[in-house]
């Protein structure tokens, strides 16, 4: 069974909701829409205070090519385009709109007839990806199309979808190939054309046999679509571990992306909406959020329109319990920990998973031992106990010797520490310092060119 | 006795070879160095602590002796009197400062600044601020965490277990900025240190609205600007809600002090001016807001007020309602007019009668 | 939701295992020993043992509290690992003030002078045998023979000592090394019990098998060799390296003394170099230098060596080649 070269943990799967099929939430009656719901520049508000919106239309505009565009989840009037509190409680611009019915933006295919044929070229797709603002839904919310533009020089030589979903809890993923095999698999193949490649890989971890059971049967119909079954393993779906894994090649440390290894690694959900998008002409104004815990009443698959107070998926869930303690936006390896509940599901939200009781709160730090664990967790070769030391005295030299910036942020270090030091806590602020005195030395360099 | 001697000699060559080696690999290997950069490290304060923006001591020594221009070199630790002594000896102009202390520009206490969750991450300023907003609703506010502890090589900074906000011991304080650089939210500043180490400042840094502030922490800065409209002296600015009292033109008059209607503008080592009256709750309203109930003021007379930028002076006694409304904006004027009229104690307020 | 939400940066999950769950196995891998040592030597084991536990434990707390002034440390059963690691050192005849000093030594002075857990350079509880070795030469060699266990000081010979002073190696029957009846000290007798204890600390992800096995492997290699040198009979090639395996403190150390977390290195590569660097240095000092086991001071010898590999031996990174 394939699986990444080095590292690695298996965390408690707690997949709870995996047998929970996919159901619609109620649409909501005020959605807030953050305008930086992605990597690079905030997209640019295009309407403002009291315009009526329909669904679907554009809201805000790309600002540049690194940025992605946005549209109205639900039909109704802006309210205010002003700045709001976001789920780590700081402001951040919003279009918040209030609902009034549902009208659609006409041009959009709300049928649910599987449309195959695909006659666009690459590059209509990915205009046609980029109009619809579609980035990573994995919770990376890289802009798709600009992973899709292959940099000249350089040439794409497989897709890989990325059906891993290595994080504990999470189904969201898993629901939508099993529900939406068929369009995801179509999707793979308008990837394929638009970056010109013969050969996709779809990387599903062992742990959803039935997923890989119905896609490689699915597959048969299509052309250079491999399933690959993967082993249990996280942080596979890390994309420079899932190329690795599948394909043997190890992307070299940053700035190299992974083109550089002739890959281009695109999310299970994100391929579902390039197919809505591209035959469906559907913007990405809704996606699936699995809300889980272990307490929780009705760990649930939510197909949620962007915008949607988390407040109100917890609600439907079965709402929060007295013992929950902490609400996660994403898995529990990787999200982030909220404050402000009434914060909006963006485009990279792919769960909410509430932590109960003891597993709420991170039980106390002891001495560091030496126990090596964190070194052999570590996905990417780093040292994380001296990475965190290192970072603490803040030796950001020595840091980026010993590739700091390398670090993926994936936590098997600090959850395999039986101390419970908070290593990457350090290691991600020593990073983040270490990656602003080398972007601040780069721009220093620049003028002088 | 054979062995011994042979022993004796054996050591006392080995001994003679080793020094001819080392006296050749010195001179070899020396080093050319002013001999003047040991010196001035020596009248240097030796505690390393890169205030001065080298990496210690040593290093402001060897710039100190090898530039002409020393103006722009300065040992915050040592102060003007180190700086002096050191380019007295180096027949130099040295740059002079006036003493300096850290200020730590925050007053959300516990009692003031209601914790809305909790924290649980490395108990770091830097971590926490990185993540998200706090453990309060205020973003500009004091994590709490003590970085700024951490990075003080003088001890002179500690977090009060109480307000759970660090305090600066000025005595202690040698103003070398490792505080102010390690504050993520850029809380604490380097203010001018006043005889008795008294200091009247603005104790926040919230740039937001005034409303926004008041919810997160009770002893925010609104951005009234009822202080930039007392001071004489043109020292205090408003910006971005925000009210910052300039150091250099400050000259520790307190009045701005009692004006505050959160309490935001702090007052070291003074005793504050006598309150001749009460406020009135009216023109404690951040400006622009609507017409005030009437309220009592210090006694049984009552008025009520409109507070707005562009409105008259008002005097007023709290016994006999609203003694004399002045057109006079100027607040001087009116001071010297209250002064001769004797009608004391009279409160100034600016507004409009509502009658 | 009870009252206010808790926030902290990702990861939210912990580690199943706890510093004090991993020295708790360690205690229980050494059980084995324990128990074959009893058998071999009788009740005075259990004696030596709970004397040198109790006293590592009695002063890590004192020092802890007393001169570093800081929180408890016992709890987290570290002190407890290192007074059963000194006994299984001794010899089950040795007085009771000696193991007193040991545990001093061993605690006092190797552990909590460098800071306590995961700080010391030198594995504590053989720096304590080590000072006993030097300190008191007569106590520490003198082991009660096997088949008098109630006696304390009828000193019988350990196969090692009467292979470096004198008998032939292999006098001794393979079975009997390892059965543990043999003279020796309490934890190093019985090899299969050892390795018992070794399988339960795999088992339990508490140890890599790295380290244990290259240190046996080093020395057997290095015994061979040296058998092929001597041009003896064909029986002594394989009779010279499974002795040298299985007799002393090979076993114990390779297993238990050289995994110890915070004096072996981070890496796999690290701990190979490290391992082999025992093993070689094991067979030096038994073969050439002057005491009969060496496997001490090769564990104290490759600890100084441990922050040097660290510091050059980095692991693989991903994507460099």
């Amino acid at each position: 069974m394939k699986t990444f070269p080095m590292g690695g943990v298996h965390p408690q799967e707690n997949k709870l909701s995996r047998a929970k099929a996919i159901e619609v939430l109620p649409l909501p009656e005020v959605v807030q829409i953050p305008l930086g719901q992605h990597i690079g520049a905030p997209a640019t508000a295009i309407v403002a205070k009291g315009d009526k919106v329909l669904t679907g239309q554009k809201i805000a505009e790309a600002t540049g090519f690194m940025s992605a565009n946005i549209h109205s989840p639900i039909s109704g009037t802006v309210e205010s385009v002003d700045m709001q509190l976001n789920g780590q409680g700081l402001r951040q611009m919003m279009i918040t709109i209030k609902r009034e019915g549902d009208e659609w933006v006409e041009t959009i295919d709300r049928s649910t007839e599987i449309k195959r044929a695909c006659d666009l070229d690459g590059a209509a797709i990915i205009a046609k990806i980029k109009e619809a603002g579609i980035v990573g839904m994995g919770g990376a919310t890289f802009p798709t199309h600009v992973k899709l533009s292959v940099p000249p020089g350089k040439k794409a030589e497989c897709l890989i979808i990325n059906g891993v979903e290595c994080e504990p809890y999470l189904t969201s993923d898993h629901r939508t190939m099993l529900e939406m095999g068929e369009e995801m698999l179509i999707g793979v193949e308008i990837l394929m054309k638009a970056i010109a490649v013969d050969k996709a890989y779809v990387g599903i971890e062992n742990n959803k046999p039935d997923a890989i059971a119905h896609l490689t049967k699915l597959a048969e119909q299509f052309k250079g679509i491999e399933i690959v079954p993967l082993k249990v393993m996280y942080p596979q779906g890390g994309e420079k571990q899932l190329i690795a894994a599948i394909t043997g090649r190890q992307v070299p440390p940053p700035p190299a992306l992974p083109i550089d290894v002739g890959a281009v690694v695109c999310n299970a959900s994100t391929t579902y909406a390039v197919y809505r998008a591209v035959q469906k002409n559907m913007p990405l104004i809704e996606r699936v959020v699995t809300v889980t815990g272990k307490q929780m009443k009705e760990p649930k698959n939510l197909l949620t329109r962007m915008g949607t107070p988390i407040q109100s998926l917890l609600e439907a869930a079965g709402g929060l319990s007295e013992e929950a303690g902490k609400v996660i936006n994403g898995g529990p390896m990787m999200g982030r920990a909220m404050v402000n509940l009434a914060s909006p599901v963006t485009k990279g939200c792919s769960g909410i998973t509430v932590m109960y009781g003891a597993d709420a709160e991170r039980k106390e730090a002891g001495q560091c031992m030496k126990c090596a664990k964190c070194v052999s967790a570590c996905p990417m070769g780093l040292e994380p106990y001296w990475l965190a030391k290192m970072a603490k005295k803040q030796g950001w030299e020595a840091l980026e010797e010993q590739m700091i910036t390398s670090c993926i942020e994936c936590g098997c270090c600090q959850s395999s520490c039986p101390a419970y030091l908070p290593l990457l806590d350090w290691v991600r602020l020593g990073k983040q310092t270490v990656m602003g005195l080398i972007r601040a030395r780069m721009a220093a360099q620049a003028p002088k060119k | 006795m054979e062995v011994l001697f042979y022993t004796i000699l054996t050591l006392c060559v080995l001994g003679v070879l080793a020094a001819v080696i080392l006296y050749f690999v010195a001179q070899k290997f020396k080093v050319e160095e002013d001999p003047r950069i040991d010196d001035v490290e020596k009248m240097l304060p030796g505690a390393n602590c890169g205030g001065c923006g080298f990496a210690g001591c040593r290093g402001l020594s060897e710039a100190l002796v090898k530039n002409d221009d020393i103006s722009s070199l300065f040992c915050p630790v040592g102060g003007s009197e180190t700086m002096k002594a050191v380019a007295a000896y180096l027949g130099k102009a040295a740059a002079e400062k006036e003493p300096q202390t850290a200020t730590v520009r925050c007053g959300g206490t516990c009692e003031k600044r209601p914790r809305t969750n909790q924290y649980d991450g490395a108990k770091s300023c830097a971590v926490a601020a990185s993540l998200y907003v706090g453990e309060t609703g205020c973003a500009f506010g004091c994590l709490g965490y003590g970085d700024c502890v951490v990075a003080c090589a003088f001890d002179a900074i500690h977090i009060n277990p109480e307000t759970g906000l660090p305090e600066v011991d000025a005595d202690k304080c040698t103003a070398c900025g490792a505080c102010v650089k390690a504050c993520p939210k850029m809380i604490i500043e380097l203010r001018k240190k006043w005889p008795k180490n008294r200091a009247v400042y603005v104790s926040c840094v919230s740039k937001d609205k005034g409303a926004v502030t008041i919810k997160a922490c009770k002893a925010g800065c609104i951005g009234c600007g009822k202080c930039e409209k007392v001071c004489a002296f043109g020292a205090i600015t408003i910006e971005n809600n925000l009210a910052y009292i300039d150091p250099q033109k400050c000259k520790l008059c307190r009045k701005c002090v009692n004006e505050c209607p959160t309490g935001a503008i702090k007052l070291i080592g003074m005793e504050p001016l006598p309150k001749v009256a009460k406020a009135a709750p009216a023109a404690t309203k951040p400006a622009g807001e609507a017409a005030a109930a009437p309220k009592a003021v210090g006694g049984p007379a009552t008025i009520a007020l409109k507070a707005s930028g562009s409105n008259p002076l008002l005097l007023v006694h709290p016994t006999k309602a609203v003694m004399e409304s002045k057109a006079a904006t100027s607040v001087e004027g009116v001071i010297v007019e209250l002064k001769e009229s004797g009608k004391n104690p009279l409160c100034l307020v600016r507004g409009k009668r509502a009658e | 939701m009870a009252n206010k939400l808790i926030v902290s940066p990702s990861p939210h999950v912990q580690s199943s295992q706890s510093t004090a769950s991993i020295m708790r196995d360690v205690v229980i891998a050494l059980m084995p020993a324990l128990v074959v040592s009893v058998v071999v030597f009788g009740w005075n084991v259990l004696f030596v043992t709970a004397l040198s536990v109790a006293a590592c434990v009695l002063f890590e707390y004192l020092i802890q509290k007393f001169v570093v002034k800081g929180a408890c440390t016992i709890c987290n059963w570290s002190a407890i690992v290192t007074g059963v690691l000194l006994a299984f050192n001794l010899p089950a005849s040795i007085p009771w003030w000696i193991v007193i000093i040991g545990a001093f030594v061993a605690i006092g002075v190797a552990k909590m002078t460098f800071g306590g857990l995961g700080k010391n350079p030198f594995n504590p509880a053989l720096v304590g045998r080590v000072f006993l070795l030097i300190a008191y030469p007569v106590q520490m060699t003198s082991f009660p023979t096997v088949e008098n266990p109630a006696l304390d000081a009828l000193s019988g010979a350990t196969p090692l000592a009467a292979v470096k002073f004198g008998t032939a190696a292999g006098s001794l029957p393979m079975t009997d090394l390892l059965l543990g009846n043999m003279p020796g000290s309490l934890g190093e007798v019985a090899a299969f019990a050892l390795l018992a204890g070794f399988v339960y600390l795999l088992w339990r992800k508490v140890i890599t098998w790295h380290i244990p096995v290259t240190v046996l492997a080093t020395m057997a290699v290095f015994a061979f060799v040296v058998a092929l040198t001597k041009g003896g009979d064909a029986a002594l090639l394989w009779q010279f390296p499974l002795f040298h395996v299985l007799a002393g403190g090979a076993m114990l150390g390779a297993i238990f003394m050289a995994t110890d977390y915070a004096t072996s290195p981070m890496t796999v590569k690290g701990s190979v170099i490290f391992a082999i660097g025992i093993g070689a240095i094991t067979m030096c000092i038994r073969l050439w230098g002057a005491y009969p086991e060496g496997m001490s001071f090769a564990i104290l010898i490759m600890n100084a060596c441990v922050p040097l590999i660290n510091k050059y031996i980095k692991p693989t990174r991903f994507g460099v080649k």
